[in-house]
């Protein structure tokens, strides 16, 4: 009786086991059709944020930058899925899980320098006031 | 009795099973470093933006930077990385010669890369732009020197599994391995978009 149980067990794991390898196999390499989706994408959402600072159509420089990183985050975003084959199963899930706490990581450090540096800069530095203003 | 039968039909699976295991973890484990030198390149974009905008008295990123050289550079490193895709494609279908000739290109767009960066820093240096400058320039050089000295040994990797496959095919093992590149290489086209968005595009902004 466990021992049946043992068996149907280790089939269903070498079952998952499989189609994992398979996804795999799959997710290492791409498609031909992939990685040109991507290239296409990337070279667009690169052009647009250069073009938008080299030839200024928006007088306000802050929607500029606002925009600038919007494409770059969209570009970072489709580097992940065409590029490096991010997705929910890859690893079964354990590459998206460290992904995400890195994400959270970097938040951290970059909301978190900035912010504390923001402060520390405003208060100690009255001469820096103009400067303090513009940092990005 | 019955229960050593047991242990021993289960044993073997259990062996195989991590056995199988080993090979994917190559994978998440290298994932994992490329995460934690993502941690690396946060800490200097974060340093970066504190001391971005601190130039001494010195020249800032209008004065400096040449966006079209920049747009080039980009250009490169993005061509770099569809190539190295060829690559991966032509190694599924067990062509050799194709991934080499592939693996070739990548690795001339990534000279191509770091010479136009090393064009630009011996320009930024020839005009008293040196690191020790100003804090923005301290922390511009230390940014992105980090990311042209990986790219460099991304280039040194690249032609170390060029001869590994020229020698011995595209065995397992070399499989593997360019895999691992092929996200290293990826990995630093995604860190580029950050650094061409956070310090030329930003620092020209006006």
């Amino acid at each position: 009786m466990s021992a049946a149980t043992g068996h149907a067990e280790t089939g269903a794991r070498a079952e998952t086991h499989g189609s994992r390898d398979g996804h795999h196999d799959e997710a290492a390499h791409g498609t031909l059709r992939g990685y040109l989706t991507g290239f296409v994408l990337a070279v667009v959402l690169t052009a647009i944020p250069f073009w938008l600072v080299m030839a200024e159509p928006i007088a306000d420089p802050r929607l500029t930058t606002v925009l600038v990183i919007a494409f770059a985050v969209a570009q970072i975003i489709v580097h992940m899925i065409y590029f490096l084959h991010m997705n929910t199963r890859s690893e079964g899930g354990w590459t998206l899980l460290a992904l995400i706490f890195t994400v959270v990581l970097v938040v951290i450090t970059l909301a978190g320098s900035l912010w504390i540096m923001y402060h520390l800069n405003a208060n100690m530095m009255p001469v820096h006031a103009h400067d303090a203003r513009t940092m990005p | 009795m019955a229960n050593a039968m047991q242990a021993r039909a289960d044993g073997p699976t259990f062996y195989v099973r991590e056995e199988e295991h080993g090979h994917n973890a190559t994978m998440l484990g290298f994932w994992i470093y490329l995460m934690s030198d993502c941690l690396i390149f946060a800490v200097l974009f974060a340093t970066y933006g504190v001391l971005g905008r601190n130039y001494a008295a010195g020249p800032s990123g209008v004065d400096l930077f040449d966006l079209k050289l920049v747009a080039l550079n980009t250009s490169m490193l993005l061509l770099s990385s569809i190539t190295y895709g060829f690559a991966m494609l032509e190694m599924a279908r067990d062509r050799m010669r194709a991934t080499l000739g592939w693996l070739a290109v990548t690795g001339l767009f990534g000279v191509a890369f770091v010479g136009l960066e090393l064009y630009e820093f011996s320009h930024l240096i020839h005009e008293g732009a040196t690191p020790q400058r100003s804090a923005f320039l301290s922390s511009f050089f230390a940014l992105v020197g980090t990311h042209g000295l990986h790219v460099s040994f991304g280039i040194l990797w690249l032609v170390t599994l060029m001869v590994q496959v020229g020698r011995r095919g595209l065995v397992e093992a070399n499989r593997r391995r360019l895999m691992c590149l092929s996200l290293f290489w990826h990995f630093l086209d995604v860190v580029w978009i950050g650094v061409f968005t956070f310090v030329y595009l930003m620092g020209v902004i006006r």
